[in-house]
């Protein structure tokens, strides 16, 4: 059974048409990188599986329980962190937990030990009895994990839970996403391609509320990527290489040239070819290198192809 | 139950350290004293004030417990329909403009118990004002007048904070209907004016909650001026409000 099911949901607020026949799969354990540009669908999609907001037509399921017909039993299968989680500001951290802990009707004893888990687990055990009015950014979003956590849910909603956070703190963040593996389903939202490509075992591609492409992230970049070759020359003689760069374009093996100071990355469609002329093409052009190589296909590239594609494959 | 007792539990916690209990208590405790106190020294005071208060004294009547009585009902239900308006209107449009309404209905909270909670530690925090001014008021008016029938005091304030949970409920629809508190509050004062001015209608306004404050105020005027159909009305008032917003709350998307 999967943990999340989605089909053919769709969406309109208004003139714009938030999801459009959106359907996606997402297995039991795994961390899901739900991934598109601002405004694609990914917030109204969490919403909608959170029980939060209604779909005009289309179902979804959440560790089987069909979330668009009954919401009502949803609560315990879920864990839900928004974009910007708001908590009451009068109360300290771990009173907050307490009182989600007593929503869900953990007893005493079990809930002061949860309680202590999770605020460790989050790195918030010291800032425990501040109020949370006090917090940081960084702060409330692990608080928001916490209390995601609290039931021990099979799936967790997380909508964007790194933006907003400094490097040191999306890192942290990541890694205790990353510890959740296998533990539940995690479904994530994230406009952050590193961050997907670091946690993230499966990818769903959405751009104007459609799937564009699903799939676990290595098969995705296989799929999807465009071989590239990046050249670096020496700093100064950037002019010699936009000159050399715009003379690629017409070989019929090359896809793109884009040019970043002092590097040109070229795509490529036939590896083997672009392997032997760019090379010596580089060198018939006097341009003195600092570095030709290969790279590995990132997923950058494959969003990018997909979603300025018009997101058609 | 478990659920709504959690929930009550947060909300009183939030009336406690929002300080709407102390508020709400102060104000009615303040005007809870100072009702017997004013009518008993309010016309020395005007003989003091004003240069000819001497002949001014001579043409007020000498003040009597009805006034005192008549004072603290004034008193109560003004401040209290202004206090119940303000304390009401961001409760739930707060909740649901800042996310915590979303974060916390995710859980195993229903929406009808979300809204339950509100208005019963409202109620709570309005009956104990209520409380504290007519034992003040109470214990004053036996000092400077005489000791007030205790079974007519419990009834006149009963009817005062019946009246004033009407306020409460309509303004708690108006903070489910809106996501700003200004607006709730706007929508609030709206019908506050409508009430009234419908309760200056005459036949019309025996119907409705401001006729409470009349039969409240006919316990000591020796009237026995009652008033049910207003009461029966308030309830229904009170009842068909919480019932909409729960309707409405139970329909939006947050």
């Amino acid at each position: 059974m999967a943990a999340i099911r989605i089909e053919g949901l769709h969406k309109r607020f208004g003139d714009v048409q938030a999801l459009d026949g959106l359907s996606l799969t997402a297995e039991p354990g795994s961390v899901f990188g739900f991934l598109g540009p601002n405004g694609a669908g990914k917030t109204t999609t969490i919403r909608i599986l959170a029980g939060l907001a209604r779909a005009d037509s289309g179902r979804a399921w959440i560790d089987g329980l069909e979330v668009t017909a009954d919401r009502r039993r949803l609560p315990g299968r879920i864990g839900y962190l928004p974009q910007d989680p708001a908590f009451y500001p009068w109360m300290t951290a771990r009173e907050f937990l307490d009182h989600v802990g007593r929503m869900f009707g953990l007893p005493a004893g079990e809930r002061r030990a949860r309680i202590d888990e999770l605020l460790d687990l989050v790195g918030l055990a010291e800032a425990a009895g501040r109020r949370v009015g006090g917090f940081s950014g960084g702060m409330d979003q692990r608080l928001g994990i916490a209390q995601a956590l609290v039931n021990r849910p099979p799936v967790l909603l997380l909508d964007e839970p790194v933006s907003g956070l400094d490097p040191a703190g999306r890192r942290e963040l990541l890694q205790l996403i990353d510890h959740l593996r296998g533990q539940c389903t995690v479904f994530m939202s994230t406009h952050i391609l590193a961050d997907v490509e670091r946690v993230c075992d499966t990818v769903a591609i959405i751009h104007r509320g459609r799937l564009v492409a699903e799939a676990p992230q290595q098969e995705l970049l296989s799929r999807y990527a465009i071989p590239a070759f990046e050249i670096e020359v020496q700093n100064g003689l950037a002019d010699q290489l936009v000159a050399w760069a715009n003379s690629l374009i017409t070989r019929a093996w090359v896809v793109s040239v884009s040019l970043d100071r002092a590097v040109a990355r070229v795509t490529v469609s036939d590896v083997e070819t672009a392997r032997r002329e760019l090379m010596a093409s580089a060198v018939a052009e006097g341009l003195p290198l600092n570095r030709f190589e290969m790279v590995r296909p990132s997923l950058e590239d494959v969003f990018l192809r997909l979603v300025e594609g018009g997101g058609s494959e | 139950m478990r659920v709504f007792g959690v929930a009550l539990r947060k909300e009183l916690l939030e009336q406690w350290r929002s300080y709407r209990l102390v508020i709400v208590g102060s104000v009615l405790l303040v005007f809870g004293f100072a009702s017997p106190l004013l009518a008993k020294y309010g016309p020395e005071m005007i003989r003091l004030a004003l240069p000819e208060g001497d002949a001014i004294l001579q043409l007020i009547p000498k003040p009597t417990t009805a006034d005192a009585v008549s004072q603290y009902i004034k008193n109560i239900s003004q401040f209290g329909i202004l206090l119940a308006v303000l304390m009401t209107m961001g409760s739930v449009a707060q909740e649901k403009d800042k996310g915590t309404a979303a974060l916390m209905l995710v859980k195993p909270l229903p929406r009808l118990v979300f809204l339950a909670a509100k208005m019963a530690a409202l109620g709570l925090t309005f009956a104990t004002g209520i409380v504290l001014a007519g034992v003040a008021c109470y214990y004053y008016t036996m000092l400077v007048f005489e000791t007030l029938s205790l079974s007519a005091w419990l009834a006149l304030n009963g009817l005062l904070l019946l009246f004033i949970l009407v306020y409460v409920a309509l303004t708690l629809l108006c903070s489910t209907l809106s996501k700003s508190q200004v607006v709730s509050g706007a929508l609030a004062f709206g019908f506050l004016v409508v009430l009234s001015a419908l309760g200056a209608v005459p036949r019309l306004g025996d119907y409705l909650p401001g006729r409470l404050t009349t039969w409240a105020a006919s316990l000591f005027a020796g009237g026995g001026d009652s008033a049910w159909p207003a009461l029966a009305v308030s309830v229904g008032v009170i009842v068909a409000a919480l019932l909409a917003a729960w309707l409405i709350f139970e329909r939006q998307e947050l």
